[in-house]
Parts: structure tokens; sequence; C-alpha cells
């Protein structure tokens, strides 16, 4: 949960990035890591295995300055993501304000991706916090390789969409990130959302920043 | 699209004046360098006593980890929690007690005090702790720490500068 903390007059927000092993997450906050201002960023910690496997976090907290008197802080955290990693995960997602899932796009990683977002929704319902209604985007990773699967592949797997129960978010919402698709539409009757995705080559740095931005203003949205 | 909701609470200044007046009494008595108070999800809240020299974001990031991380250790022994942890250096130590379930104490010494005295003193100021962060968790409950849309759309601006705009 973000704390706004009127003593230290700092606003602190808590990022995690979760997905499957090897999907690209330690990636993507390197990436962050290498590119922002010195005088934007903290320390690096990794809590890494002798072959570089997250063990248990890798952390990063990103400095958005002085806002309002206020100096706002987003702390990017990511979960290890091999499956028997599991009680670290899970503490890593206490307190969380906004989630990254980082999915790997190759074919042959459809069914780890599967598991870990089944492992995401229970580890957050375990906490007591409901997904659809938290700051969340999804990164289809790996955009380069030849066996990556198709966007529509991956959206009907990962991104299937929730029904919409409020009747003051049954209202027919673009999405801001992808011209001409939808966060929020009818589909035979039933009003569907879906979360915001964004494809990327975190290796090269592509639509690492997308996502970031993404998720972040979804918070900052949040605490308004 | 609607923002979603994320949980939040706030710290406010009279809280801070009321815990640093305990924590510095607790220093005194103890004998003991620095205090500090972190939020379990990693997020430092208040230091009093000697500044650190460390980077206090890392170092709060690495306490809620290595709290939390005990905390399973002990159930996995058929345990509640470990409410206290002690990490004892050469020169320096830590000790570190659960508040109200949602805060943890951190206490630096060194060899000018005794794990013992400092232990001691703990007792008391956890329970004082405890009463002032109850109290303050069930102010918050069912409210959150909003911001102003003009601070969202300065931190949005920021955000794009940082960033870059898409």
């Amino acid at each position: 949960m973000s704390l706004v903390n009127y003593a230290s007059r700092e606003i602190n927000c808590k990022i995690v990035y979760y997905g499957p092993g090897l999907g690209g997450k330690t990636t993507n906050l390197e990436y962050v890591y290498e590119k922002v201002a010195p005088s934007s960023k903290g320390k690096l910690i990794s809590l890494a295995t002798e072959t570089e496997r997250t063990l248990f976090f890798d952390f990063l907290p990103v400095d958005l300055g002085t806002i309002r008197g206020f100096r706002t802080r987003f702390h990017l955290y990511t979960v290890p993501g091999q499956v028997y990693y599991n009680a670290s995960r899970k503490l890593i997602l206490k307190g969380v304000d906004g989630v990254v899932f980082v999915a790997d796009s190759q074919i042959d990683r459809t069914e780890a991706n599967l598991e870990a977002m089944q492992n995401l929704y229970d580890n957050m319902t375990q906490h007591g916090y409901d997904l659809t209604r938290l700051p969340f985007v999804i990164q289809y990773n790996k955009r380069d390789l030849p066996n990556a699967a198709p966007i529509a592949t991956l959206d009907a797997s990962l991104n299937p969409g929730w029904p919409v129960e409020d009747g003051d978010r049954q209202k027919v919402t673009p999405d801001p990130f992808r011209p001409g698709e939808y966060l929020v539409k009818e589909v035979d009757g039933v009003w569907i959302e879906r979360v915001p995705t964004f494809e990327a080559v975190a290796v090269r740095g592509e639509g690492v920043f997308d996502t970031l931005k993404a998720v972040s203003k979804l918070v900052l949205k949040s605490l308004g | 699209m609607t923002a979603p909701r994320a949980a939040s609470w706030s710290f406010r200044e009279e809280d801070s004046v009321r815990i640093r007046a305990v924590l510095l009494d607790f220093l005194r008595d103890a004998s003991a360098r620095t205090a500090l108070l972190v939020d379990r999800a990693g997020q430092m809240l208040i230091t009093v006593g000697e500044p650190p020299s460390f980077d206090p974001t890392a170092f709060a990031s690495l306490t809620a980890a290595d709290f939390s991380a005990n905390d399973q250790l002990a159930r996995l022994l058929g345990e509640g929690d470990f409410g206290t942890l002690f990490h004892q250096g050469e020169k320096e130590s830590l000790y570190l007690a659960d508040i109200a379930r949602r805060v943890i104490l951190v206490v630096l010494f060194d060899n000018r005090t005794t794990l013992g005295l400092v232990k001691l003193r703990m007792r008391a100021v956890v329970g004082d702790l405890t009463a002032i962060f109850t109290a303050m968790f069930t102010r918050e409950t069912g409210t959150a720490g909003h911001v102003d849309a003009s601070f969202v759309g300065e931190a949005e601006d920021e955000l794009d500068k940082l960033f870059g705009t898409t």
C-alpha cells in the first residue's frame, strides 16, 4: 500500500514485476537502472543465486523528485520466477500498489506463463488483494524471437478479461496504449474488462519504459 | 479508464512527534545509537538518533524482507511468528521487533551498551509503539491517503520527463 508520509513529506509506491522464470523481470529492472539518471535512482539490490537467478527479489527505488512538496518515489521489485520459490514471491507482494506481469512470448512458455498468472491471482487473493481493482499491466516480452506467439494468442491466454459488475464502469473504454483496442467493452451482452498490454524486447530496452510509465500512472491515479 | 484504487495510509506530523519522543527516550535509556521504523512493505517511516551512514531506502527494503522471511521460518517451526530478531556483528548489532504486525522497529547499537539492556528497554518501547500504531491504523481504516488531482498531474509530467513521452 502506498504510504503518504506527512512527517518526512514523502510518498512511496510499490510496484512488483511478476511472471515466469527467465521471462525478463530482472532485465526490465536492469534496463531502468542503466538508463535512468543517477540523481533519479537508488541502489539496485539483487538477492540472486550464483547462477544469477533471482532468489528473493531485485529492488530498485526510482525517484520522481519533489512534487507539491512531497518527495515521490516508486519502489520497483521483481519476484523470483522459478516455481519452487513461491514463499518468497508471496512475501514480496505485501503492500503492493501496482503489478507488471512479464510474460515470455515464446510459444513453448505458454504453460509457464499461465501457471505464473494463476499463481499471481492465488497469492494476491491470499493477501486479500483484488487484482481486478489494482493497477495491473501485462508486458509481452521477447517479441523479437522467431517462436514468439501472436499477440492475439497471448491475449486469449493471459488477458481474457473479467466481467464488469459495476454499472458505473460499464462503458466502452478505449485502450490509451493500443489504438483501436478497448480495455472495457461489451462482448455478447457481457461487459468485459482487460488490462493494458505492452510488447517488449527488454534486453534492448524496447517497451520497458512504456510498461513502467503505464503502471506508474495507474498507481498515481489510484492515489487521487 | 477508471482508475483502480490502491490501499494507502498516511503517517501524520503529530504521529511523528509522538513516536520520535518515545524513541528518543528509549535510545537514551538503552544507550543505543539509532532507531528506525520500517513498514512491512519495506518503506522507511522514521529515523531517530544518530543519522545512519548507509542507504536508508535499501536498508528498509532488506529489513522488511528479512523480517518476512523469518516470519515464514517461524511458521515452519509451528510458531506464530518470531516477534524479535537479533543480528550480532563484531562492532555493530541490530535488534528488530514487530510492532502491531504492520511495522518493524530496528535498533542499531554498538559496544557502548549490552544486548541485555537493549532487550530490557525494548519491551517497554514495543508496548508503547504498539499502542500508538494500533490507534493510528484504526483511525486510517476505510480512509485512503488521498492526494489532490494537481499532484497526480504533476507527477505524470515528471514520469514523462523521466521515461520519455510515448
